[in-house]
Order: C-alpha cells, then sequence, then structure tokens
C-alpha cells in the first residue's frame, strides 16, 4: 500500500478544478439553503443553462466565449425567475421537489434528438474554450510543489481563475450577508412569517437570493466544461446537486468559507478514498474480481450517502457552523 | 413500454429480450485484430449513405465516428474492450427516411477483446406515425394505464408516510428497485417459473425493509426531535446509499427476468396486450382496490386516515400512533417492492429503475394531493397516462417531460392537489 501515493491524489483532486467547480456550486446553495432555508435540490439545472450558455454561444452561433459567460449567467438569472415566481410561495419540500424536477426537465430537453440543432443532443458540444486558454500567460509545463500536483500549465491557468474566482464570490457572500440585506434573509430563515409581520417583502428576497445563487451555480457549471473543453446534458445529474450539498453540509451552511473547505475537504477525501481501493485492488488485498470499475463507483457514491446521513443527523452545522443556525423546519 | 417494442420487427423483439443492447449478430473474425463496431444501413432494401453514427465510452466521452458509404456499410474502429454506446445523428439521415422506433437511435453494448461487432440501426418509415390515429391513442392510453397502476402502487406509502410523518422520502424509490433486485435474484436462483412465488417473496422482503428502515432510522430521528428539511436530506443520503449498494450487488447493467420475458401479444380490437401485461394490470387492480377497502373499511384503515389527517388528536383519542405509522411503512414497503416486481417485468430490472421512477412518483403524489392515499392513485394514473399519451404527438425522449411540467402547472394553480384539502402551504 503506497500512502504517498494516497495523499498526492488525494491533494491534487482538493486543489483542483473539481474542488473549484464544487466549491462554487456550494457557495450558490450556502445562498440558498445556508442563508435563506430555500431548499433548492436543483442547482444541477443552474450550472447546466451556465455551461450551456458558453458552449452553445460558441458552438453553434459562433459567438464569442466571453459572450457566453455572459448569456450563461443571464440564463442562470432567468431560470431563477422563471423556477422561482411558481414555488418561492411553497412550502420548503415542494419546493426541493419542484426544483428537483426543474433540474431534470432541463436535462431531458436539452438531450432530445428535437433540441440538436442547438444543443446537439446527445453529442455534447466540444472546443468552445480556446479563447480561453489563448490568453493563458504560464509557461507550457508541468508544475507542483511538495505534494501537490497542479498538473499540466493549462490545468493550472483553470486552477488559478478558479481559486480568484471562488475568493470573489466568497468575498461578495461576506459583503452581502453582514449588510442589512442578508439580515432579513436569516430572518426569513428563521421565521418568514416574523419578517413578513415587519413589512419585509419576503418573496422578493428570496427571488434575490435564488437568482444571486443560481448565478453562482452557474459559475461552476462554466469552470467545468471550460475545463474539460466539452458539454455534454448527462453531466448535470441530480447527483450533482447532492454532491455540492453533502459538501455544504460537511464545510458547515451559514458560513461564508464553509463551502470551501467542505470542497478542499469533500475532494481530498473522496480522491483519496478512490485511490486506496484502487490499491487495495493492485495489491490483492480485496480480490481484483470483487472489485470491478463500477464496483468503485457504486462504493464511492454509497460512501458519500451514507457520509450526507452521518452528518446531517448527527452534525448539520459542519465542521465550522453554529448548530444555532441549523434548526431548520418546514 | 415493451409493448411499443413488439411493433419492431420479430427478431429485434428477442434481441431486445435477451438484453443484447441492440446487437444482431457477432462478428469474432476482426479484420484487422483491433475491436470494431460495423453495420450496413438500408431502408426499403436500398443502401443509406452518408449519415453519421457516433460512438461513446461509458463516461459519455466520443471515442468515435464513422459515416454510412455508398452501399450503406460503415464501421467504426474502437479503442479497446468495455462497455459503449453509439448512437445514430438523426440529423444526417436523408428526408424520407426515419429510425423505425426512436428509441432505438442509441444502442448500448459491450465489446470483448479483439471482437467486431455488428449493431443494427432499423431504418424506414416510423409505423407508428403510420398506424391511424385511434388504435394508436388507445394503445396509448392502455400503455398508460399499466404505468400509472404501477406507479400509483409504488406510491402510495410514499404518500401516506408523509402524511402520517411529514416526510418527504427521497429514498422510496429504493424500496422500489429493493423489491424488483430482490425477485431478480430469487428468480435466477430458483430457474424459470419461480417468479410467481418470487414476488411475494420480494413483497415481504420490501415490507421488512420499510419497517426495518422506520424501527431503525427514522423513528430514531423523529426521537431526537430532528427537522423535517434535515430528515428530507438525510432521506437523500439514504437514496444514494441504498442504491448504490443494490448496484454494488446486482451491477449496472439492466436485465429482464427469466419468466414472460418474450410473449406473443394478444390483440382486442384496436390494442395488444401481452399476457403478461395484462396479468400485472389485473393483479394491480386487485392489490389498489384492497388497500382502497382497507383504508375505507377496517379499524386500521380508520386509525391511518385519522392519523394522516391529524397527528395530535388521533394520539388524544387513543390510537396507538407509532404503530400506525409502522404499519404505514410495512404496507408502503411491500407496496413499492410488488411495484417494482411489476415495473421489473413489464420493462427491465435495473438498479435506477426506482430512482428514475421517484420523480413521476412525487409527480403522482403532488397532483392527487400530498398525503392522502386516494389521491395518490388518481395523481399517478393521471401522471402514466399523461406520460404515454404525451407520445402520440411528442418525442418518447421527453415523455417524462410533460408528467413534471404537470405538477408544476398544479403546484402553481392548485397546490392542495385533485383530491387534497387546502390549506396553507406556502
Amino acid at each position: 500500500m503506497d500512502f504517498e501515493r494516497i495523499l498526492i491524489d488525494g491533494l491534487r483532486a482538493a486543489v483542483g478544478p473539481e474542488a473549484v467547480i464544487y466549491a462554487l456550486a456550494a457557495i450558490g446553495l450556502n445562498m440558498h439553503f445556508g442563508y435563506t432555508g430555500l431548499l433548492n435540490f436543483g442547482q444541477a439545472g443552474f450550472m447546466l443553462v451556465g455551461a450551456y450558455g458558453v458552449s452553445i454561444t460558441v458552438v453553434t452561433f459562433g459567438g464569442s466565449m466571453w459572450l457566453g459567460i455572459l448569456v450563461g449567467l443571464l440564463a442562470a438569472a432567468f431560470l431563477a425567475l422563471l423556477l422561482g415566481i411558481p414555488t418561492l410561495r411553497l412550502r420548503a419540500d415542494y419546493l426541493a421537489i419542484v426544483t428537483i424536477a426543474a433540474a431534470e426537465i432541463l436535462r431531458f430537453v436539452f438531450r432530445s434528438s428535437a433540441a440538436n440543432p442547438v444543443t446537439r443532443g446527445v453529442f455534447g458540444q466540444q472546443q468552445f474554450a480556446d479563447a480561453f486558454y489563448a490568453i493563458n500567460p504560464i509557461p507550457e509545463g508541468a508544475y507542483g510543489f511538495w505534494l501537490i500536483s497542479f498538473g499540466s500549465h493549462r490545468r493550472l491557468w483553470v486552477i488559478v481563475v478558479g481559486w480568484g474566482l471562488v475568493l470573489l464570490c466568497c468575498l461578495l457572500v461576506w459583503a452581502l450577508v453582514r449588510s442589512p440585506w442578508g439580515r432579513v434573509l436569516k430572518s426569513i430563515r428563521e421565521d418568514e412569517d416574523a419578517a413578513r409581520s415587519l413589512g419585509k417583502n419576503v418573496f422578493s428576497y428570496k427571488m434575490q437570493s435564488l437568482v444571486l445563487g443560481g448565478a453562482i451555480g452557474s459559475l461552476g457549471g462554466m469552470v467545468l466544461v471550460i475545463f474539460q473543453q466539452q458539454n455534454h446534458p448527462d453531466i448535470w445529474l441530480p447527483l450533482v446537486t447532492f454532491y455540492a450539498y453533502t459538501i455544504l453540509i460537511l464545510g458547515g451552511p451559514a458560513r461564508v468559507f464553509g463551502p470551501v473547505a467542505g470542497s478542499v475537504i469533500f475532494w481530498f477525501l473522496l480522491s483519496s478514498f478512490d485511490t486506496f481501493l484502487r490499491q487495495a485492488r493492485a495489491t490483492g488485498v480485496v480480490p481484483p474480481e470483487l472489485l470491478g470499475t463500477e464496483a468503485l463507483g457504486a462504493i464511492r457514491l454509497a460512501t458519500v450517502g451514507l457520509a450526507l446521513m452521518l452528518l446531517m443527523a448527527f452534525r448539520p452545522q459542519g465542521i465550522f457552523g453554529h448548530r444555532r443556525e441549523m434548526q431548520l423546519d418546514v | 413500454m415493451r409493448s411499443l417494442a413488439t411493433l419492431v420487427l420479430g427478431v429485434l423483439l428477442v434481441v431486445a429480450a435477451l438484453g443484447a443492447g441492440g446487437a444482431l449478430a457477432e462478428d469474432d473474425n476482426a479484420e484487422d485484430g483491433g475491436e470494431a463496431i460495423r453495420g450496413t444501413l438500408t431502408a426499403e432494401g436500398e443502401p443509406v449513405p452518408g449519415v453519421t453514427i457516433v460512438a461513446f465510452d461509458a463516461d459519455g466521452n466520443e471515442v468515435g465516428a464513422g459515416q454510412s458509404d455508398d452501399q450503406g456499410e460503415w464501421r467504426i474502429p474502437m479503442p479497446g474492450p468495455g462497455e459503449y454506446s453509439a448512437t445514430l445523428d438523426e440529423a444526417t439521415l436523408p428526408d424520407d427516411v426515419e429510425l423505425r422506433d426512436p428509441e432505438r437511435g442509441t444502442l448500448e453494448f459491450s465489446l470483448r477483446t479483439g471482437q467486431e461487432r455488428t449493431l443494427l440501426f432499423p431504418l424506414g418509415e416510423d409505423e407508428r406515425v403510420l398506424a391511424r390515429f385511434l388504435p394508436r391513442a388507445s394503445q396509448a392510453l392502455l400503455n398508460g394505464i399499466i404505468f400509472g397502476l404501477i406507479i400509483a402502487m409504488a406510491a402510495i406509502g410514499l404518500s401516506l408516510v408523509f402524511g402520517t410523518t411529514g416526510l418527504v422520502n427521497f429514498a422510496h424509490g429504493e424500496l422500489v428497485t429493493f423489491g424488483a433486485v430482490m425477485a431478480f435474484f430469487i428468480n435466477v436462483a430458483a430457474g424459470p417459473g419461480s417468479l410467481l412465488w418470487a414476488a411475494p417473496v420480494a413483497v415481504i422482503g420490501g415490507a421488512a425493509l420499510g419497517a426495518g428502515l422506520e424501527r431503525g432510522l427514522w423513528r430514531p430521528l423523529r426521537d431526537r426531535k430532528t427537522g423535517l428539511i434535515q430528515l428530507l436530506v438525510i432521506s437523500i443520503g439514504l437514496s444514494l446509499l441504498l442504491r448504490n449498494l443494490i448496484q454494488l450487488f446486482y451491477g449496472g447493467r439492466s436485465r429482464p427476468y427469466l419468466d414472460y420475458a418474450v410473449q406473443q401479444a394478444l390483440q382486442f380490437g384496436w390494442v395488444r396486450i401481452t399476457p403478461r401485461d395484462l396479468i400485472v394490470v389485473v393483479a394491480s387492480l386487485i392489490v389498489l382496490s384492497s388497500v382502497g377497502v382497507l383504508l375505507l373499511k377496517t379499524r386500521l384503515g380508520k386509525a391511518m386516515r385519522a392519523v394522516s389527517d391529524n397527528r395530535d388528536l388521533a394520539e388524544s383519542s387513543g390510537i396507538d400512533v407509532k404503530q400506525v405509522i409502522l404499519i404505514i411503512w410495512l404496507m408502503g414497503g411491500g407496496l413499492a417492492a410488488l411495484g417494482g416486481v411489476f415495473l421489473g417485468v413489464v420493462e427491465n430490472v435495473s438498479y435506477l429503475m426506482g430512482f428514475r421512477l421517484l420523480l413521476l412518483m412525487f409527480a403522482g403524489v403532488i397532483l392527487g394531493g400530498l398525503g392522502t392515499a386516494f389521491g395518490a392513485m388518481v395523481g399517478s394514473m393521471v401522471v402514466g397516462i399523461v406520460t404515454e399519451m404525451s407520445t402520440l404527438w411528442f418525442s418518447t425522449e421527453l415523455k417524462f417531460v410533460w408528467a413534471l411540467a404537470i405538477m408544476a402547472l398544479v403546484l402553481l394553480l392548485r397546490p392542495q392537489g385533485i383530491l387534497g384539502v387546502k390549506e396553507r402551504i406556502g
């Protein structure tokens, strides 16, 4: 068993694009769930429209990628409005069902052959982020220090820009939630009727939170497809949202850096666990026929599920949160 | 629905039933020793040139593409053995040619080392478009009723659990999968003909799992005064856990039961139904009406409805609420397992089948009014029928979209559902 390898793989993912992408998704969810108490289970849908905003603008319409990013952000805001108008008046559990359904509707529609001319359906879209890599100032080569590998200059460029984006979003959230606006959000989370009786327009505040969190989530979607240079409807499964929730609750909801810490820890654990299982197979500790690629994936997901259950049952405030802030109820 | 597949050539039906995923013939004499896929595209006996076919690996990455030549033949070299899918790009088909079955535009298959595999994309005019409207509509209605009955059976537990405990259980779909998979293992171990008794055993297993979850997980959590939103998130974790544990034992493939996989459809006027589907319909009707009688005519049913209506009031009038909730979990788990077995009979068994059904169950339950058993039945029937009838006008790929869209619309206009009682839910 090569423990250094396990550590290296864990660290590589903990600072890599995966952690960036899910940190952004979870920061958006933190806005929704952590600060406003909105149970949005359709974050994958916001990421989908962000990602397709970029890829459709470039591949289908031949526009610039930077325009595409703007389109993606606008699309996410539009989705939030479209979704929020009917659902924000509903109770939290209804909101959860409708948002997850909306995300699935989007995925079905984008992968259908009727949408083929625009989205290329199940073929997906490729090679739309050349503009991003064209301005990469980092000289060619492989980077890393100590045990942390950043990979190629392309991957490092994504990492640098990505973490910069995460930092900006954290700053934004930090500034917003300590403002009077943020205090209204928290009061809505704690007691909607009380906020309403003080004359606050609860619906409007919830909507603003949904738009903002959705837009931040869509940034995560964009980073993912710009990094991979390909977009496909089946990237955006409900599982993406579930990962983001696990990360949010791991780090601690209603804390500015909770989602960031959660994402780093989550990807460190997930990747090193993966390598650990692979090594257990390679060294014959576990018979290889018991542990195929399929089984590895299943064990990994089952573990995430178990972790989510245990966290929510025993430590809903995560690592850095306050228990006081997680006394949510429908 | 399998019954749609009966419209395709008989050969294809056999292939689909064997779960071969679309491979008609296997040819081990590869020309250059490498793995490849090939085929010939013809429509009405004429070759179809210039059609693009793209191959993907299991993660959805493109691994190769090819075009049919003047003889309609195409060939794509593949990177190695493994699980793949191939998609025919319908946009490159000539205007007068279509996939005979739009659902078979993407084929999944596995490759062995050195294997050159032939894939068949049946082309021609879509027979469903050719058939007259009324017969097609009746057939879609029948398919919808079958699907709706299955959703209804699976969704009753979901609705009653919500009514009595307020839990929105995202892990309910896994009870469905559990029943189907358990019956599958018994069926395979005991050989053909065993499904008839494997189904009741699976129902008992599902009931035991439901009750076990209530006793081992949900009741302790309620006793700890865990909030409802927390419970909802825990149920999502549970769903991930159970689904992937099932996958660990069952595998990722979708397979049919040994029994009743291939059957000749019976013709009744405009509609065709296999004896297998007919049995599913009759059995579902019997089970659902028994549940109705139980709820309306027995003391236990009255207690269930009372707890669902107002828990505190029921408790203060002497009903053992904990026991009633446990019985609801027993019943809900058993019904979900039975729904899973039926779904496995009508379609196939896979580890994802319950999760795929979950959103439709939610749609049915919300349509009918969350928390009521009869509402769940009515709403689920609507969902099943809308899903299948939509294929008359729209692409089958989008059939679930309509059911989910109707759910959103109902929430907007009548949030308490068709049979629900009006109360503030916002």
